[in-house]
C-alpha cells in the first residue's frame, strides 16, 4: 500500500473530527427539561388540565397550533371545544399564553433543550418580555 | 421470482397509496375540528360599510384612526414614505379623482376623507397574490390576510388601486407606541392592511372604527335588503372609490 502512514493519520484525524460531538459530551449530565406549571392562572384552575391531555399536548402542540392558526385566520373559527366540553377562544396569545404566562420557564424550558427557535415570536407577543424568542 | 419491473410497479403503487392516504388523513384531521358553532359571531353574506363624511370632523378622524392603529399594533415609522396605514385620510380629490368636474365645490377639493380597504367584491389583490396569503373569505366576502403566508412580494400593493396596503420596510416593533398584548405585531418584510376587524367580527364585536365613530360609520350585510346599511343606502346618495375599475368596492361614502 502506498503512503499507508499518511492515510492512517488522515483516517484518525477524520474520525477524531467526526466523533467530536460524542467525546465532548462524555460525562456531561443534561437535565431533563421540567416545564413549570406554576402560574397564577393555572394555580386558580379547578381542573388542572390543558386543552388536550398533557401527553398529547407534549407530542402534538405543534400540529394543534398550526390547526388553530388556520382555523382563526383562514376560516374565522374562534371557538375550540375540548373533549370534556370546556370552551376556549382560539388564540395563541390570549389562550395558551394566558395559562402558560411563564414563557421562559415553560415553552423555553423544552425548546432550549431541543435547540429550536420558534419563529412565532417575531410577531406574536410573549407576556411581559415582548421581543424575547 | 419477481422481476425488477414488477417490483418497481408494486413499489410505485404502494408509495402512491401511502401518499394518498397520508394526504387524506391529514385533510380529515384538519377538517374534523372545524365546528359549525356560529354562536358569538356577527354574520353577513357580504359585509359593507357606510361612511357619512358630513358627520366626521377632525377630532373624530383622529380618534377613529387611533382606535384602529392602537389595537392592531400598527407601527408609526418616521419616514412618511414607509408609513403603515390601515385607515387614514386622503384629500377628497385624490380619493375620488373621477369627481373632478369643472365647477366642483371648492370646499370639497381638499376635504379629508377617511379611507380604508374597500373589501372589494372583485379584489385585484387576491388575484395577484402568489401564495393565497390574501384571500376572499367565502362565508362573508371579507378580503383578508393570512399573515403567516405573506412573504412580502408586494404584488398586492401594485394590484390595489386604493393604496390600502403597506409594507414593513423595517422591524415594526420599536415603532409601536404601546403594544396591545391581545393582537400580534408583524415583522419586517410582510404586507399588512385593514382586516375589517375580522378578529372582532368573529367574536361578535363590531369593527373598532365603527365603534368609536358615533354613528358616522355603519357596517352591515349588503345582501340583506332589510339591513340597516341597505336602508341607509336607499335613503342617501352615496359614491364609491374608483368604481370604473370594476373592483366593486363595498365601502360607500355619503359626501
Ligand atoms: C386552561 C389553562 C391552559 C391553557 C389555555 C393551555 N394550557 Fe397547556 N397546560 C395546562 C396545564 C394545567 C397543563 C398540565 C396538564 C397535566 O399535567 O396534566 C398543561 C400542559 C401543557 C403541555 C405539556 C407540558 C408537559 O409537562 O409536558 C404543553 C406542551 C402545553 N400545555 C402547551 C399548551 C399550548 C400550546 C396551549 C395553547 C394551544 C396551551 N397549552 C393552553 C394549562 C393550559
Ligand atoms: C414538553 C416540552 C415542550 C413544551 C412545554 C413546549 N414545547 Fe413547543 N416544542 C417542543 C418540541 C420538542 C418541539 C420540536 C418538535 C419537532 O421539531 O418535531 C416543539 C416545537 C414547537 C413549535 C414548532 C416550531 C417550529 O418552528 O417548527 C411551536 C410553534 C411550539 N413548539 C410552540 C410552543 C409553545 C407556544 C409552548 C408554550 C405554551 C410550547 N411550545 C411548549 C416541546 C415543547
Ligand atoms: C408575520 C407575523 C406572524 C408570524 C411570524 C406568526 N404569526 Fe400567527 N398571527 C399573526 C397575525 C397578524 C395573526 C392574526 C391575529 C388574529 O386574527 O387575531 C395571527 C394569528 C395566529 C393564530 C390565531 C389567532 C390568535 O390570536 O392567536 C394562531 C394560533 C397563530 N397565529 C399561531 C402562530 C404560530 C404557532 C406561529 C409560529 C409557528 C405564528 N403564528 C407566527 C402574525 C404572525
Amino acid at each position: 500500500m502506498y503512503d499507508s502512514g499518511k492515510v492512517i493519520i488522515g483516517i484518525a484525524v477524520f474520525l477524531a473530527f467526526v466523533m467530536f460531538p460524542f467525546y465532548i459530551n462524555i460525562g456531561v449530565v443534561v437535565e431533563k427539561p421540567e416545564p413549570c406549571l406554576d402560574t397564577p392562572v393555572i394555580q386558580a384552575l379547578e381542573i388542572k388540565e390543558c386543552v388536550k391531555p398533557a401527553h398529547i399536548m407534549r407530542a402534538t402542540h405543534i400540529a394543534l397550533l398550526d390547526n388553530w392558526k388556520d382555523l382563526a385566520s383562514r376560516y374565522g373559527e374562534r371557538l375550540f371545544v375540548t373533549e370534556d366540553k370546556r370552551e376556549f377562544d382560539i388564540s395563541l396569545q390570549m389562550t395558551c399564553m394566558h395559562c402558560h404566562s411563564n414563557y421562559e420557564r415553560f415553552c423555553m424550558e423544552c425548546h432550549a433543550f431541543v435547540a429550536i427557535d420558534v419563529g412565532c415570536w417575531e410577531c406574536h407577543v410573549v407576556p411581559e418580555k415582548e421581543t424575547m424568542r | 421470482m419477481i422481476s425488477r419491473r414488477q417490483f418497481l410497479k408494486i413499489a410505485g403503487i404502494s408509495a402512491a397509496c401511502g401518499i394518498g392516504m397520508a394526504a387524506t388523513s391529514s385533510f380529515i384531521k384538519a377538517g374534523a375540528s372545524r365546528s359549525d358553532d356560529t354562536r358569538d359571531r356577527l354574520i353577513a353574506k357580504r359585509w359593507g360599510m357606510f361612511i357619512d363624511t358630513r358627520k366626521i370632523d377632525e377630532n373624530d378622524r383622529e380618534r377613529i384612526i387611533n382606535a384602529c392603529h392602537s389595537i392592531h399594533n400598527v407601527p408609526n415609522f418616521d419616514n412618511p414614505r414607509h408609513a403603515v396605514k390601515w385607515i387614514w385620510t386622503e384629500e377628497f380629490i385624490r380619493a375620488f379623482p373621477e369627481q373632478r368636474g369643472e365647477f366642483i365645490a371648492e370646499k370639497l377639493i381638499q376635504k379629508p376623507i377617511l379611507v380604508l380597504c374597500n373589501n372589494c367584491s372583485n379584489p385585484p389583490c387576491v388575484r395577484v397574490c402568489p401564495t393565497q396569503a390574501t384571500f376572499k373569505r367565502e362565508r362573508d366576502g371579507l378580503v383578508l390576510m393570512d399573515f403567516h403566508r405573506c412573504f412580502g412580494c408586494r404584488y398586492c400593493m401594485a394590484g390595489c388601486p386604493y393604496g390600502a396596503r403597506s409594507f414593513n420596510f423595517w422591524d415594526p416593533k420599536p415603532y409601536i407606541e404601546e403594544i396591545n398584548p391581545e393582537f400580534p405585531t408583524r415583522m419586517m418584510g410582510v404586507v399588512e392592511k385593514c382586516s375589517f376587524c375580522y378578529q372582532r367580527i368573529d367574536r361578535g364585536i363590531i369593527p373598532a372604527c365603527v365603534e368609536v365613530s358615533n354613528g358616522a360609520m355603519v357596517v352591515g350585510d349588503l345582501s340583506d335588503p332589510g339591513s340597516e346599511i341597505r336602508i341607509l343606502l336607499r335613503e342617501h346618495i352615496t359614491i364609491r372609490r374608483r368604481p370604473e375599475l370594476g373592483t366593486e368596492p363595498n365601502v360607500f361614502y355619503k359626501i
